[in-house]
């Protein structure tokens, strides 16, 4: 197969940078997307031009690294279906496509197609675990959870972090992410508990950050790899609604030891 | 935004309510009964001005949030977003200023002239609502006008309702399915509801 | 030559851990803020270790080479951890769990570290729930188990295929909630270059900053390291395209000491390679041949026939197929272990029995099992894989039979440490797939996540702080010693040559070479002969990827090519250490066949008497051939036999 590739080039974070028109042939329908610009970089290389910078890692659809915006949708046409796991077959013959980064302020280019996505850290770091110690844990059987409230958390943890809500998300906005971690720890007894002060962080931390809000197109469900539901915003808004509404304030207490 | 934009929706389906009474048959007393009772009584008259803090708050809100959003994403891409979204969902703000635009223009037709700000018609009561109505919409024009308002105030309460819903939370798999189709029907209700008066004084005078 | 001890206190086995932790050294809080840890690579092993040790009150440097801690392979495992949790009142217990795990490493694992792995199990499960790990559930609330690869008991927890990152997540949590609290301070999208050694003790790092190519020291007290396995020697492997092998190397070359190098596991059910730009190789669950039943054609002239697309594998009638499996081994047939099933797909593909393309892939047919149990209860079982397969091949497995072959998937071998997880270098500790301890040659299902995380949770946080109590009078260490000045210069000049190399072929090409060697000598199924001539085309490809290598970019700046090349650098080394360990082990052990050393019937044959030993290889420097020291394998709870699957 043959196509027109307009690829994103940046050289840095202070470049400008722009789109760059490559001519890629002899690639297997079989190749996934990465492999074919793996055969571009080897074409470049040998031409002395610094190959195309893009991020991944595992190559099969786990571990949230690939982050590419192709022909106008994160991680390409595909439903539900991370780059990686994209395949040279899903496009036509001849075809233009362009490959863009994630476009977010809070994701700011490094280098070519490779975006930080620290910002999410971030967010996880401002309250997305339960604060237990390793050391001291009550037998696990000891805390039973209805199948259901399981699966239900189980589909939101599915999250792999890729960002692909906000780069589709119009308004760059990262509810899903944030709300899939919330509602994976919600729905479970063990993150009841700090329910209503992880929510509220979280949240907080997400603003600062520079996301945009949700405005409920959508965008992020239809295009998330791992398809992970608008539900889980609304359980956010929801569970946020009840804290600032009904949660006992924090007190500092000091102790004198 | 969301809570506001649920105020304004209830508020929306009195105003229909009242104004559907124009089509009674029985030469606009209905109507101007409800209008003076909307006009006089004064916890009426108290839920006028929350109501226009409520416009106040929404349009401000959608203000900062457009702009906050365009913000957040500083470099736009290059290839148009091909993502699949919830329809119109993308052009609230403009449906919105349109309607805005809109809402200006029927200040200046009825509640300016209400308050003194604006000379009635000559012939015509600054109070009388019933004949300002029939004269405004003999005019095809004007009553085309009007018209597009309304289209345009469905199709931002069609996403909407729904989305004040999922943003106070609402949104569960058991009953999302209702809430999309009562924020359709909402939609096409009030938006046909308003249409139907100038339609009616236009065709059938 | 080094004096190999494991250390272990000298009572009986089930005893020793609960003996050492009541007898091991402890820091008190106010010193423990004084002592620094680095710790390297952020998987299970090490993102469990980070988030321990910051907890307990250390001062934590965590580092990874991947944008974010949370992506580190380990995320990519897909059925289970094993518990001795006996949740299922199946006879389960710690006992149970070790010798399994012992025999199923085919008695080249230490007892006492996997004994004490196996008691700790039920500890990690307690503790993953409790972090909010969503586990499988019964409708009773309480939690599900799975028989793994060939067990006599249900002990294999799970999150539907995903396990490895829900547990990941879980380590990843608490690492942020760490981090958070200023515990651990997080080094992202670095590669770790060096050891650095002072006064004999492991005292810091040399890393690059992946984004800036800056250069840069850190000093603790002690290092650990979490770095993974070493399979993409291998250049296709299950691999993530950055897993890499270099901080254990410099490990290694630092006098650490490497142990096993040629324990690699095949693992059978993989997706084939497709063709000469292919990157990786994707595995599908083991679990698919529960009722998968493995072919190839009886007849050259029909795989002749299925390779030109002639004919599709369904037109051939049933008196035309070998199920292979079955026919060599009728009381296991399709559910033999993993090294058994890769053999035997090897050996039908040599014999040119092979059906894709390229000749190399056997076919797993579920056409049996969807007419005995119809499709909805196939598509229940395995929907998710058959949807993975038909994404990646475009093919419908639940008409047509799957293609699969094996792939590299796990190394068992890596850095030697005793029983406190420490290499032979002081205060430098291996953790996770990255030492050599617990699986022997060969890793049972279901057991590396548990290391990983027994390591870095339970483990480590003890028998660290045996070593750093007698480092509490040691202030922090300065990184501007003359041993860092030493290691930035060295680092600083391999870069630079490098980047001034004037070839022609890029990184990936010695990498595919050099993956074709290994897979072709030293994978699967190896001989003397073959070996040597590993060892001479490994010597050849050295000389050519410093002749003819192109690297273009610079050094101070984002440059995938100039990481790329260092690693693929430490690879070939570390392949002739593979060779090299391949060719001492005159015995088929696990992963490790020697064609030499085989049953009449084709068998693994073991060689107790003289190869129930640890071969641990120690750097002598440049040009020089490494030395090898054995630590002899003592066995007190299980007695070595034959393992038979017939």
């Amino acid at each position: 197969m043959i196509f027109t590739l307009k690829i994103w080039r940046q050289k840095d974070a202070a470049d400008k940078g722009g789109l760059v028109t490559y001519n890629v042939d002899d690639i297997s329908p079989d190749s996934s997307f990465f492999e074919m610009l793996d055969q571009l970089n080897q074409h470049l290389i040998a031409q002395g031009v610094d190959p195309v910078s893009f991020d991944h890692d595992c190559r099969e659809g786990i571990c949230g690294t690939c982050s590419l915006y192709i022909n106008g949708r994160p991680h390409g046409p595909l439903k539900g279906t991370t780059t990686c796991q994209l395949h040279m077959r899903s496009f036509r013959n001849g075809e233009t496509i362009f490959v863009e980064p994630w476009r977010c302020g809070a994701f700011p280019v490094i280098k070519d197609l490779i975006v930080d996505r620290s910002a999410f850290d971030r967010i996880i770091q401002a309250g997305g675990y339960v604060s237990v110690n390793s050391g001291g844990i009550p037998d696990a059987n000891t805390i039973p959870v209805p199948k259901s409230d399981s699966d239900a958390s189980f589909d939101a943890a599915a999250c792999i972090g890729c960002g692909a809500c906000v780069a589709s998300c119009p308004n760059a906005s990262a509810m899903l992410f944030v709300s899939a971690k919330v509602s994976h720890l919600a729905l479970l007894p063990q993150g009841r508990i700090e329910a209503a002060r992880r929510v509220q962080n979280m949240v907080a931390t997400m603003d600062s950050l520079g996301f945009g809000n949700c405005s409920n197109a959508y965008a992020c469900e239809a295009e998330c790899p791992k398809e992970i539901s608008v539900t889980n915003i609304a359980r956010m808004n929801r569970e946020f609604l009840a804290a600032k509404l009904f949660a006992e304030k924090e007190k500092q207490i000091s102790v004198s030891l | 935004m969301a809570l506001a934009g649920l105020f304004l929706v209830v508020f929306l389906l009195v105003h229909l309510g009242i104004n559907l009474l124009l089509l009674a048959d029985d030469g606009g007393q209905s109507f101007s009964a409800a209008a003076a009772f909307m006009g006089t009584n004064p916890v009426i008259r108290l839920f006028e001005v929350v109501l226009f803090g409520g416009f106040l708050l929404h349009m401000a809100f959608g203000v900062l949030v457009t702009i906050r959003n365009r913000v957040s994403r500083p470099v736009r891409y290059q290839h148009k977003s091909q993502s699949e979204t919830s329809p119109l969902s993308k052009y609230m703000i403009h449906s919105g200023i349109i309607v805005f635009i809109f809402l200006v223009l029927h200040f200046i037709d009825f509640y300016f002239v209400k308050i003194g700000l604006v000379a009635p018609p000559a012939g015509i009561d600054r109070h009388d609502f019933y004949h300002r109505s029939l004269l405004l919409f003999s005019d095809k024009g004007y009553a085309s006008i009007y018209m597009i308002g309304f289209l345009f105030l469905g199709f931002h309460l069609n996403h909407a309702v729904q989305a004040a819903f999922q943003t106070i939370g609402m949104n569960h798999n058991k009953y999302i399915g209702t809430i999309k189709v009562v924020s359709i029907l909402y939609a096409i209700i009030v938006a046909g509801g308003f249409m139907v008066i100038p339609v009616r004084f236009m065709l059938f005078r | 030559m080094i004096n190999l001890k494991a250390g272990a206190p000298t009572v009986p086995l089930a005893e020793q851990w609960s003996s050492y932790k009541a007898g091991c050294k402890l820091v008190n809080p106010n010193n423990k803020r004084k002592l620094d840890i680095i710790v390297v690579g952020t998987g299970l092993a090490g993102a469990s270790a980070a988030a321990t040790l910051g907890q307990l009150g250390y001062n934590v440097k965590a580092f990874c080479y991947q944008d974010t801690p949370r992506r580190a392979h380990s995320i990519a495992a897909q059925g289970g951890i094993n518990a001795a949790k006996n949740y299922q009142n199946d006879g389960d217990n710690v006992f149970r769990l070790f010798y399994d795990t012992v025999k199923g490493g085919d008695y080249r694992a230490r007892e006492s570290n996997v004994y004490r792995l196996a008691s700790i199990s039920p500890e990690i499960i307690d503790l993953c729930v409790a972090q909010g790990v969503p586990f499988a559930r019964e409708y009773g609330g309480l939690l599900a188990n799975r028989s793994f690869g060939g067990t006599q008991v249900s002990r294999t927890f799970y999150a539907r295929g995903q396990t490895g990152q829900q547990l990941l997540i879980g380590a990843y949590s608490a690492l942020s909630r760490q981090i958070a609290e200023g515990a651990v301070k997080l080094y992202n999208r670095r590669d770790i270059l060096d050891v650095v050694l002072v006064d004999g003790k492991a005292r810091g790092v040399i890393a690059r900053n992946l984004v800036t190519g800056e250069i840069e020291r850190h000093a603790a007290h002690a290092v650990v390291l979490a770095t993974g396995g070493y399979g993409n020697v291998f250049y296709l492997s299950t691999n993530a395209m950055g897993s890499n092998v270099t901080p254990a190397w410099s490990a290694y070359k630092k006098g650490a000491l490497f142990a096993n190098p040629c324990f690699t596991q095949i693992h059978p059910t993989c997706i084939p390679v497709h063709g000469e730009f292919q990157s990786k190789l994707t595995l599908m669950s083991e679990s698919l041949r529960n009722d998968g039943r493995i072919w190839v054609p009886l007849d050259k002239e029909d795989v002749e026939k299925l390779r030109q697309k002639k004919i599709q594998p369904e037109d051939i009638p049933e008196s035309k197929r070998d199920y292979y499996l079955e026919r060599r081994y009728p009381a296991f047939g399709n559910l033999v272990p993993r090294d058994v099933a890769s053999r035997a797909a090897k050996e039908r593909c040599d014999a040119g029995y092979g059906v894709s393309s390229t000749g190399l892939a056997v076919y797993l047919d579920f056409s049996d099992a969807i007419n005995r149990l119809g499709r909805e209860a196939i598509a229940a079982r395995y929907g998710n894989l058959f949807q993975m397969y038909e994404q990646i091949v475009a093919d419908n497995p639940y008409k047509t039979p799957m293609m699969i072959y094996p792939a590299v998937h796990y190394t068992m071998g890596g850095l030697w440490v005793d029983y406190e997880l420490m290499t032979t270098v002081p205060g430098l500790y291996a953790i996770g797939e990255c030492n050599f301890s617990d699986h022997g040659a060969n890793r049972l299902g279901a057991s590396a996540l548990m290391q990983g995380l027994a390591d870095g949770y339970f483990v480590l946080p003890y028998t660290i702080s045996g070593y750093l109590s007698g480092e509490i009078h040691t202030p922090p260490i300065s990184t501007s010693l003359p041993e860092f000045e030493a290691a930035v210069k060295s680092v600083s000049e391999r870069l630079a040559g490098l980047k001034n190399s004037s070839g022609k072929e890029s990184v990936d090409h010695f990498h595919r070479k050099l993956g074709k060697i290994m897979w072709e000598y030293c994978g699967m199924s190896r001989n003397e002969a073959g070996l040597q001539k590993a060892l001479s085309l490994i010597e050849e490809l050295k000389a050519e990827f410093a002749a003819d290598v192109r690297i273009p970019g610079g050094l101070k700046e984002y440059n995938p090519e100039l990481e790329k090349a260092w690693r693929v650098q430490d690879f070939i080394e570390l392949g002739e250490l593979m060779v090299r360990d391949a060719l001492q082990r005159k015995e088929s052990c696990g992963g490790h066949f020697r064609e030499e050393y085989q049953t009449p019937d084709g068998e693994a044959l073991r060689n107790d008497d003289e190869f129930a030993f640890v071969g641990a290889w120690e750097y002598k420097g440049v040009g020089s051939a490494p030395a090898l020291t054995k630590e002899e394998l003592q066995f007190e709870a299980v007695i070595p036999s034959q393992r038979s699957y017939k």
